[in-house]
């Protein structure tokens, strides 16, 4: 889509369930609409095809080790933060086949996998999922190759952003600039407004695609007032994150300090389960299997997400590089906060704090992070490799 | 005798080495050669020598029962062979074999050793280049040791 | 924050560079008891399979798997593909079995290679251990083919003992080309007739003849035995960024997409395999990264 600047993008507004209209002028234009769904008592990405599946009066409480849903008394739709889903189960998912093979005269015929693959539209990106998104395009799509799994789909996205007007007891994009207010790569951005006056969208058109849909919805032009009482609103959350992040030379940082104490005291709580992993917005790893038939006529190429705290994950030449749970904790959040930068010029943090969340003992990488502040080296000079 | 002190005094292994101890480093020299497989000497036997080989090769090797002779060094020319005669009890450990023609000067170290008694500034002056070597031989025997190039199980 | 990649709206198809392109197993050399090299023609029709010396492709075995090996042929022989490779693990171990007609998926050729290009009017090392003669061999060739443009070229390779020397016959005529290049073997340990030297490879370097300021270094072997080469190196002078050692990590994609081969900041399938010294050193004292 493209990023039209923020000065010169229109606001309207729509009365809340106008959403629903939105949705099905996409359903017409062949997009599959994927939004947040309250199942098994967590907000899950599935297929909406209405407002009404929407979580509509609920929120999230969110804490290290823990999420729990309650009800609100508003009505919001978009009442809450993220869950354990985020989009990257859509554009790189966990299962996909590369390939199938076929025994022949020729040893084996191959056969690529012409999947149906839908046009997506997300529904209800936050910006800290906005951003990963964003970083994923630039693993997946900005060097000498391109993923052609990760490239098909994200191709014809429709994404409808949602900028928060609170913030989760575990989010801290603000410390990392990735929100909570969406600025770019979105074709729509609503903002949530609820009070007396009624329930209604103040909606940024980020995109021709956008455009086109707005046109067929019944909408009035946002004056001054609105646009300022939804920026007030989603700074209002800015301001209240539930946890922080001090980013100031993160990098050099953590390079200095492979030495750490504190990499030990993690790796006594961690239990290497790779929850963080599969959560996270940004972590792409993957890796590749090959699934044969009992009488061997048939063979197939799957790809698999894979977690860098699995024992296998560095295995070469009868053992593991990175053999103990310190070694595999440091190697995710360097790589997280550190080398990242290096490779893609960003950081792989969005900062929506799925991984303290979901943790099943609570580990928390802004804590990691800052006591690795506090008691750890900063040179002066740019930390060239890690030490 | 003029032409080994000029080729011990070029030799690194004796850079700024006092003028006197030379002398008396040169008088316990001689030049000496060795045919192809000819043994230089055996393990067990007393170590009175040691070379400074010019040109060829030699090679230590062991004994071992079962696999029979096991070569585990080879020097070259400018390298130093044995210093079994610094270290009591003064015997070598390994046999030294030449595998081609080799020349060689070689040193009279239990002569050298006695001088080392009376003059101890003359003995740290060797000791401290022999360290060097050792080492340098230590840090090469670990790696080898790793046996690096062996398949993991 | 301000992402590089801008997410097109073409619909364009992507080339997808995960299929893999069918060889055909022309011949089978056993090196060494545990150590083979397949001569692989092409059945699928495309464009003449070409690499750079340190390159490696990602060999699929139906209905077994896939493991990365190194390219060891003559980059100027397009019309055969050359891997060597040791028995080491499942797939290799099924790999071995295989015969003259048998079929093979490859993809590649992925990698940055030895820069032997930007070499030139440069002395040449070449120092390999063990398997690692194989990535080194395609730079051999190249460099043999445009002798002139080089310096003075040395070979030292070391190995465990003489039955471990990998394209024995090859190295005969190597070093009988005294005029083209000095070729040094040496073992770590010998039985029997070996008259050659014995000793790590290291030992070597003193007896090589090469300007330090102007020479460039090409290394690789088990990475323990590169750290001390590439230590004698600095010893003798060599400058670091003229080090260049081929590293090795897990490699599940070779495109820089799975994430395995990690070491630090650097995809070892596209960042490398070849680093120079300076880049990696840090990397190469520190324990688990």
């Amino acid at each position: 889509m493209a990023n039209t600047k923020p000065e010169s993008r229109e606001r309207v507004i729509i009365k809340a369930d106008d959403l629903g209209k939105i949705l099905k002028i996409l359903k017409r234009k062949s997009y599959k609409t994927i939004g947040p769904t309250l199942q098994e008592k967590a907000i899950i990405y599935d297929e909406i095809r209405d407002v009404d599946d929407l979580p509509i009066g609920w929120t999230d409480k969110q804490e290290k080790g823990s999420y729990r849903l309650e009800r609100r008394t508003d009505g919001a739709y978009f009442g809450y933060n993220v869950g354990p889903h985020s989009w990257k189960k859509f554009l790189s998912p966990p299962e996909v086949r590369l390939w199938s093979a076929r025994k022949s005269e020729n040893g084996f015929d191959l056969h690529e996998d012409d999947h149906e693959i839908p046009n997506y539209a997300f529904i209800g990106v936050r910006s800290c999922d906005l951003h990963a998104i964003q970083t994923l395009d630039n693993v997946f799509l900005g060097g000498n190759y391109q993923d052609k799994i990760y490239g098909d789909r994200r191709q014809e996205n429709f994404i409808v952003a949602v900028n928060c007007t609170e913030a989760g007891g575990t989010c801290f994009c603000a410390s990392l600039g990735t929100g909570p207010k969406s600025d770019k790569g979105f074709d729509l951005a609503l903002t949530e407004i609820i009070n007396d006056e009624g329930h209604y969208f103040v909606v940024e058109i980020g995109s021709e695609k956008g455009s086109e849909i707005m046109d067929e919805v019944s909408t009035r032009k946002a004056g001054p007032e609105m646009i300022h009482m939804a920026d007030l609103r989603v700074e209002k959350a800015a301001k209240s994150m539930g946890r922080q992040l001090n980013t100031d030379r993160l990098r050099d940082l953590l390079f200095a300090n492979y030495q750490h104490p504190e990499w030990e005291e993690v790796a006594n709580r961690c239990l290497s389960c790779a929850n963080c992993t599969m959560v996270c917005p940004t972590c792409f790893c993957h890796t590749n299997e090959e699934v044969t038939d009992l009488d061997g006529n048939n063979a197939e190429r799957w790809r698999r997400w894979d977690s860098c705290f699995t024992l296998d994950f560095t295995y070469i030449h009868g053992g593991s590089v990175r053999k103990s749970t310190r070694s595999r904790y440091r190697q995710w959040m360097t790589h997280k906060l550190a080398s990242w930068h290096d490779q893609f010029g960003t950081s792989g943090c969005v900062g929506c704090g799925r991984c303290i969340t979901w943790c099943p003992v609570g580990i928390d990488i802004t804590e990691i992070a800052d006591t690795i502040r506090k008691s750890g080296e900063l040179p002066d000079k740019t930390v060239e490799q890690p030490q | 005798m003029e032409n080994l002190e000029k080729i011990l005094l070029g030799h690194p292994f004796f850079k700024n080495i006092e003028g006197d101890y030379l002398n008396l480093i040169v008088g316990c020299a001689s030049n000496v050669r060795f045919e192809q497989d000819e043994i230089i000497f055996r393990e067990g036997q007393e170590a009175d020598q040691f070379y400074i080989i010019r040109e060829g090769t030699v090679a230590l090797d062991l004994q071992d029962p079962g696999s029979g002779k096991i070569t585990i060094d080879t020097l070259t020319d400018g390298e130093i062979l044995g210093w079994s005669w610094l270290v009591p009890p003064y015997y070598w450990r390994f046999d030294a074999r030449a595998t081609k023609m080799t020349r060689a000067i070689s040193l009279d170290g239990k002569c050298l050793r006695n001088k080392c008694e009376n003059d101890h500034d003359l003995g740290y002056e060797l000791l401290k280049r022999f360290a060097l070597i050792i080492d340098q031989r230590l840090q090469a025997t670990r790696l080898q040791l790793l046996d690096v190039y062996g398949l993991r199980s | 924050m301000d992402y590089e990649a801008d997410i097109m709206t073409k619909t364009e198809t992507i080339p997808d560079p995960m299929q893999p392109r069918r060889f055909r197993i022309n011949n089978v050399t056993w090196e060494t008891p545990e150590t083979f090299t397949h001569e692989l023609i092409p059945i699928d029709k495309g464009p003449t399979f070409t690499f750079e010396p340190g390159q490696f492709n990602m060999i699929y075995l139906y209905g077994v798997g896939e493991i990365p090996i190194s390219i060891s042929g003559d980059p100027e022989n397009s019309s055969r593909l050359f891997h060597t490779t040791r028995v080491v693990g499942s797939v290799t171990q099924r790999l071995q079995h295989l015969k003259p007609g048998d079929t093979l998926g490859i993809r590649g050729p992925y990698g940055k290679g030895w820069p032997v290009d930007e070499a030139t009017g440069k002395d040449i090392l070449i120092i390999a251990g063990g398997i690692g003669l194989a990535p080194l061999r395609p730079v051999i060739y190249r460099l043999l083919s445009h002798r002139e443009q080089y310096g003075h070229i040395t070979l030292l390779y070391g190995t465990r003992s003489p039955d471990k020397i990998l394209y024995y016959e090859q190295l005969k005529k190597w070093i009988s080309r005294f005029d083209m290049l000095d070729v040094k073997v040496t073992v770590d340990h010998a039985s029997g007739n070996w008259r050659g030297h014995v000793g790590v490879v290291t030992r070597l370097l003193s007896k090589a003849m090469f300007e330090p300021e102007n020479t460039a270094a090409f290394v690789c072997g088990p990475e323990i035995m590169m750290r001390f080469v590439a230590m004698d190196l600095k010893k003798h002078k060599v400058p670091e960024n003229q080090v260049y050692l081929s590293m090795e990590r897990n490699f599940k994609c070779g495109l820089g997409f799975c994430g395995h081969c990690q070491l630090g900041s650097y995809f070892i399938c596209k960042d490398g395999p070849v680093f120079t010294y300076d880049t990696i050193k840090s990397y190469l004292s520190l324990k688990e990264v």
